[in-house]
Order: C-alpha cells, then structure tokens, then sequence
C-alpha cells in the first residue's frame, strides 16, 4: 500500500479495510499495548476516533512525547524569574503559555506586566530582539528533535548578524533514549511503538535501531494522518503476529532511514549533550540538548546565571504515570474533577498535545 | 483630509469635534434620523416584537483581507438581528479612536459602514465619537447597537429543536479567522484566504419567509466558531448533535493554514455565515435554496439532531466517534 496524497490518507473506504485486516489478523489475542510517542499522533487519534475503532484488538498508551507536557516546573519558575528582569521579553511558542510552574504561569504573569510575546519561530524571536534593541529578548526554547534545528539556526542567525540582546533557555530534549528508559521499565509494558513523524523526519527511522534489537519491541515510524496511524498499527501488529522486532518506516515519503543530514548538523554545532529531567520521569543522562560553550553568549542560563532545579513534587497529579502510559488520564482521581481544560491541575491537561487534554476535548474513554 | 490624524481635539466635543462628526461621519451616513443630530434617533412606530442587540469590535488589523473593522460591526450586529428571524430596522455607531488614527483610515472604514448597512437595508441611525489618548487604544473600537423587528410570524428558538431535525452551516468554516490570522501574523503563505465578512439579513429573512416553521433554530457561529456555537445550540435545545466530518464544508486554503499551525477549523471565527436547525425533511431544500444565494454558495447538511444527553459529537471521515466540546481559551500555535 503506497499512500501519497492528504485524501486518501482519510479515505473512509480504506480505513474501513485497514481496520478490517488488523482485526482479522489479530483474531481473538488479548489487545497489543502499543504506544504512540508523540503528542500530535495522541491528538489525530483521539481526534478520528481510532479508539473507538480498534476497541478489544489494541490498547493504545500515550507517550512523552508532548514537549509541554514533560518540560518541568523548575523551567517555568526560571523563566518567569527571567522575565520578571527589567527590559526583558519572553518570546515563546503559545503552547507555554498555560503551563504552571510551582507558583504562577506565564499567563498569569503577563496580566501582572511581563512581557511575554507568542511568535511561531524563533527567527521571529531574533527579529524581536534586531527592532528593540534597548531589550533582552529571551527566547524560551521548548521542543524535541524538530524544533532543535529551528533554535539552532536562530542562534546562528543571531552569532552572524552579532545580535547581542538575543538568549535561549534551552529545554530542548531528545527522543529515541527517553524512549529506551520506557522499553526498560517493566511497568510499563510497550509491545510496540508508534514513532513520532516529524522527529522521525530529523533523526531517520535507524535511529529506533538499538530500540528494537535491544528491547525487543516492534517499531513503526508513521505519520499523522488517520490511515497512516491505521496501518502504522497495523504492521506493528503484523511484526507482533511474526515475532519479529524490527524498524518499518510507514512515512517514507518524508522520513528516511538517515534523517535530514543538515539538520542533524546544525543541532551538533549549536547545542551538546546534556542531562535533562522528565516532568513525571526523572531525569534521563543524554537526552538534553544545552546550548555548546561555542554559543553560550546566546544562553540564557549563563548569560544569566539562573538555575533550571528539578525535584517532583508528589501530589495526587498523576501526569508522570500518564507521561509514562502506566495510567490512562480516566485512572487519575484528578481527571475531570478538580482537573480540566478551564483549570488544569497538570501540564497534560494544560498543553493541546496534552493526552489528559485530549481524552477531555474528544471524549476518550 | 489627506495625511491627517485623529487629534485629541477631535474628541473635545468644540469645533474640531463638529468638524469631525459632520463632514467625515454624518456625511456619509446621511439618511433622515440621523442627519438632524438630535440627542436620541426617533424611528417612528416600529410594528411587531423587537429584538435589540449590541456588540464591541476590537479586531487588529483594522483593515484585513476581505474586509475591515467597520464591515464587521455591522454585518454582526444585523447578523445577530437575523438569526433571531429580526428584519434590522437601525443601527448605532460608537467610534472610540486613539490619538494619531489616519483619518484616510477612518474614512475607508466609514464608506465601508455605509456600504454594508446600504446592503443589509439598514439605516445608520445615532452615533457617538471619542478619542483617547495615544497608547490608550488599539487604533480603533467601535461598538455597533441594533434594533430589528420580528413579524408576527414564524420565530426560530432553541425549543423547537426537535430529534430528525438536520443541521445546516451556510458556507466554509473558519474564513474569516484564518484571513486575520495570516494578516496579523504575516504568515509566509501563499494562499489568498479572504475573510467572508458579509450581512446574512436578506438571506436569512428570505429563507424564513419562504420556509417558516421549518427553521427552528439558528446562529451565527462568530468567535469560537462552528463548534462554540453547537455546543452552546446543543445546551439550550438540550438536545444531542452528530457531525458527519467528510460534510463539513472547508476552503482548502484554511485547511491547509490549519494543519500548519495545529488549528481546528470548526473553532475559527466566521462573520459571513449561519449555522440553521431545520425539519429534517426540508434540509435538501433549504440547502438548495441557500446555495442560489450569493452568502450560501457552500451551504451544506453538516449533521443531525439526534436522540441522548445534550452535547456535540463528530462521526469522523473513518468512522470513528469522537466529542466537539467547547474549546479552552485561544486556539495557540502548537509547537511541533
């Protein structure tokens, strides 16, 4: 099956087919637990209705893959301390906006008189900074692997045109190893997974290599179209049926097995590796992406000798088990009660990506 | 007045103020009730139930694709009227500008006033001018005021919706939103979205009259779009909604900006279109009737009334079933 075009990954004729064969091939198994990685595939299948469809034949997990939603609150609290500088503006992807830190959020803030700007790319961010020269202007830099190179080359746009009121608070992280630390844990239980498309697309599908052989799970690099997510489900269940545990790329016509080669190199120049913490996971060795000694003028930790702390609270919020996928967002006493969209309690709530956000929007059960 | 700006003056209620009013306002809006200034507008006897509604515009840009800030409070003002089955009889204008507004600016935005107003048969009938100091106000507000009159006939209301009874939108989801999105945000897109910013009345009042009864319910689905006002038509009906996503008519342009941004189109603002609850036996011919119509070229049967608790649900292009609840707050730009 080669799917090229927007329709007919939306074909309601082929989804019924694909639906059919996963559940013919599968029979009467109990349901393969499956995760999908990223926040956006947790979106399209809440939005479809792929849960609905696939009820009984599998059991799909969210994963971390929601950089909302795993960026702790230490990170919020040192933001929030940044723009609370005088001559400072906080630029930052809308999605920040709501996230709570300990005490406040940046929306919060705004009403009491820091300046926050929501832009859609960081270059917009240095262009802030070229037109108010008199200002600091601090990007807050939150993504994985896709959003890494877009950071990267704001900062070198910066280095070139010597922009000198220009900074990133880096909480940019990395995939592939956070989810080896879910594959390892027994708790968790992963028979597949789903991986992301859009980091995918920077890293290649190889990089879920040592995934697969080490831990023995199927992986399927898919898309974010209901038929690809279908028979991206489907042919981790085909590997499951075979024993096999091996990396497909469903998304070929964007991913490939190496990954965008320029990008990759953009994002070893500007940043290291660094360890970072996991809202609700801990802090994982490796999978951080600070900003290199070679650009630390642009990073706003130094720049400004703020610390980014992580500890975790324990409250009766269990977004760390759903970041996880040991609980569906319904397992929470939280979900729906003193948890929703208008005041949520935690950042999966919080965030559109979010998985509590989107069992409450489309009401998964 | 080319080249000139609003002054503080302007606002100070002497001769500047006079000036202001008569030769760039009242001038354009001239008619019978307004021209004499008098401290009130006398409409005369007005015949049947009134319906009386009101609205702030704040919209940045102020002129964006399609249409401008002062197209929009009227259209809204007599959409509001119409979807209450209300013929407008006036309106009324309250212009807040900010010291140094373009004059030029406020005049394109007046001739547009009176363009759409001529459109929608409505008069212009009493207004007020402030301006406020520099900083004080995003270039321009104005608050629109409108009076409508329902005849003794038919009254759509949320009661009358009823299980079989289909659910109609009069044209693409999410234009006019997505239009002010690029404009504000300047996005790099080549795709030429243009707001549908436009008065429904005659369209509106034609369909009523011609289908009555049959229309039991309708709504302008502006902030919040399609999906805010179901929910909200779906409540005081107390009734159950089912979407059918593959009929849910969208410009490819707004689809196309929204997966970039990670919008949903049924929650983007429209200003030129109606969401109907009609008898479900006479949808086809309302929606046929719509789409002779300038306004409801794309209008389409988008979902049915059904049977269970009140709420919005969406049968989605698989077959899936997923909730349409409210939206939280602004739609944000996603992050990946």
């Amino acid at each position: 099956m080669r799917l090229k075009y927007i329709d007919e990954f939306r074909d309601p004729e082929l989804a019924r087919r694909v639906v059919d064969a996963i559940r013919t091939s599968w029979g009467e198994r109990p349901p393969m637990r499956l995760m999908e990685v990223c926040g956006t595939h947790t979106v399209s299948i809440a939005r479809a209705g792929i849960r609905s469809l696939l009820d009984g034949a599998v059991t799909m997990v969210s994963g971390p893959g929601c950089p909302v939603c795993v960026t702790p609150d230490g990170y919020i609290d040192a933001a929030i301390t940044l723009g609370k500088r005088p001559d400072t503006i906080l630029a930052t992807f809308g999605d920040m906006l709501r996230v709570p830190g300990r005490h406040s959020s940046l929306e919060k803030e705004r009403s009491g008189g820091v300046n926050v700007r929501i832009l859609y790319s960081p270059l917009d961010a240095v262009e802030t900074a070229a037109g108010n020269p008199g200002k600091e202007v601090i990007f807050l830099g939150v993504g994985f692997e896709t959003t890494a190179p877009s950071i990267a080359g704001a900062i070198l746009s910066a280095a070139v045109r010597d922009i000198g009121n220009f900074s990133v608070l880096s909480s940019v992280r990395t995939i592939p190893r956070a989810m080896e630390a879910l594959a390892s844990d027994p708790e968790v239980r992963i028979e597949g997974f789903l991986c992301p498309a859009h980091v995918s697309a920077i890293i290649g599908s190889d990089a879920y290599l040592p995934l697969a052989e080490k831990f023995g799970v199927p992986c399927v690099v898919a898309g974010f179209e209901p038929l690809d997510i279908l028979y991206g489900i489907y042919l981790l269940l085909r590997q499951k049926i075979r024993g096999a545990a091996v990396v497909e790329n469903e998304y070929s016509r964007v991913a490939t097995p190496s990954g965008n080669r320029k990008a990759r190199e953009i994002i070893a120049t500007v940043f290291r590796e660094s360890d970072i913490g996991w809202r609700g996971i801990g802090v994982l060795p490796g999978t951080g992406l600070a900003i290199a000694d070679a650009y630390s003028e642009f990073d706003a930790q130094k720049k400004f000798g703020v610390e980014i702390p992580f500890t975790e609270d324990k409250t009766a919020c269990r977004c760390g088990d759903v970041l996880k996928g040991k609980i569906t967002p319904r397992e929470c006493p939280l979900f729906g009660n003193a948890c929703t969209p208008a005041e949520p309690y935690g950042p999966c709530m919080v965030s559109s990506e979010g998985t509590c956000a989107a069992y409450y929007k489309y009401g998964v059960q | 007045m080319p080249g000139d700006k609003i002054l503080l003056s302007h606002g100070e209620g002497g001769k500047r103020t006079r000036e202001l009013i008569r030769k760039v306002i009242a001038k354009r809006f001239e008619n019978p009730v307004l021209s004499p200034l008098f401290d009130s507008a006398l409409l005369g006897r007005l015949d049947g139930e009134i319906a009386f509604t009101t609205d702030g515009y704040v919209i940045t840009p102020a002129i964006f694709p399609g249409g401008d800030i002062g197209r929009l409070a009227v259209c809204g003002t007599l959409n509001d009227l119409s979807v209450c089955g209300a013929r407008p009889v006036a309106i009324s204008c309250s212009l807040i500008l900010e010291e140094g507004f373009p004059v030029e600016t406020l005049e394109t935005i007046l001739d547009s006033m009176e363009a759409a107003a001529k459109e929608g048969n409505v008069t212009i009938a009493c207004g007020d001018t402030k301006v406020v100091e520099k900083g004080n106000a995003d270039g321009i507000f104005i608050t629109t005021s409108g009076i409508g009159i329902v005849n003794d006939g038919w009254r759509p209301a949320p009661e009358n919706v009823r299980p079989g009874d289909r659910v109609i939108l009069t044209g693409t989801m999410g234009d006019h939103q997505a239009a002010v999105l690029i404009a504000r945000n300047r996005l790099e897109i080549a795709a030429k979205v243009l707001s549908d910013v436009a008065p429904l009345s005659s369209m509106l009042l034609d369909i009523l009259s011609s289908f009555g009864g049959s229309v039991r319910f309708m709504r302008d689905p502006t902030r919040g779009g399609v999906g805010v006002s179901l929910n909200e038509m779906a409540e005081s009906s107390r009734v159950r909604i089912v979407l059918d996503e593959s009929r849910l008519p969208v410009a490819d342009e707004v689809r196309g900006i929204c997966e970039i941004l990670g919008f949903d189109p049924i929650y983007l603002a429209n200003e030129g279109k109606a969401l109907l609850i009609v008898d479900g036996s006479a949808a086809e011919p309302i929606v046929d009737s719509l789409r002779k119509t300038q306004y409801g070229l794309n209008a389409a049967v988008i979902g049915e009334v059904v049977k269970g608790s009140p709420g919005v649900f969406m049968k989605t292009v698989i077959g899936g079933l997923r909730a349409v609840d409210y939206p939280v707050g602004e739609q944000l730009p996603r992050i990946c």
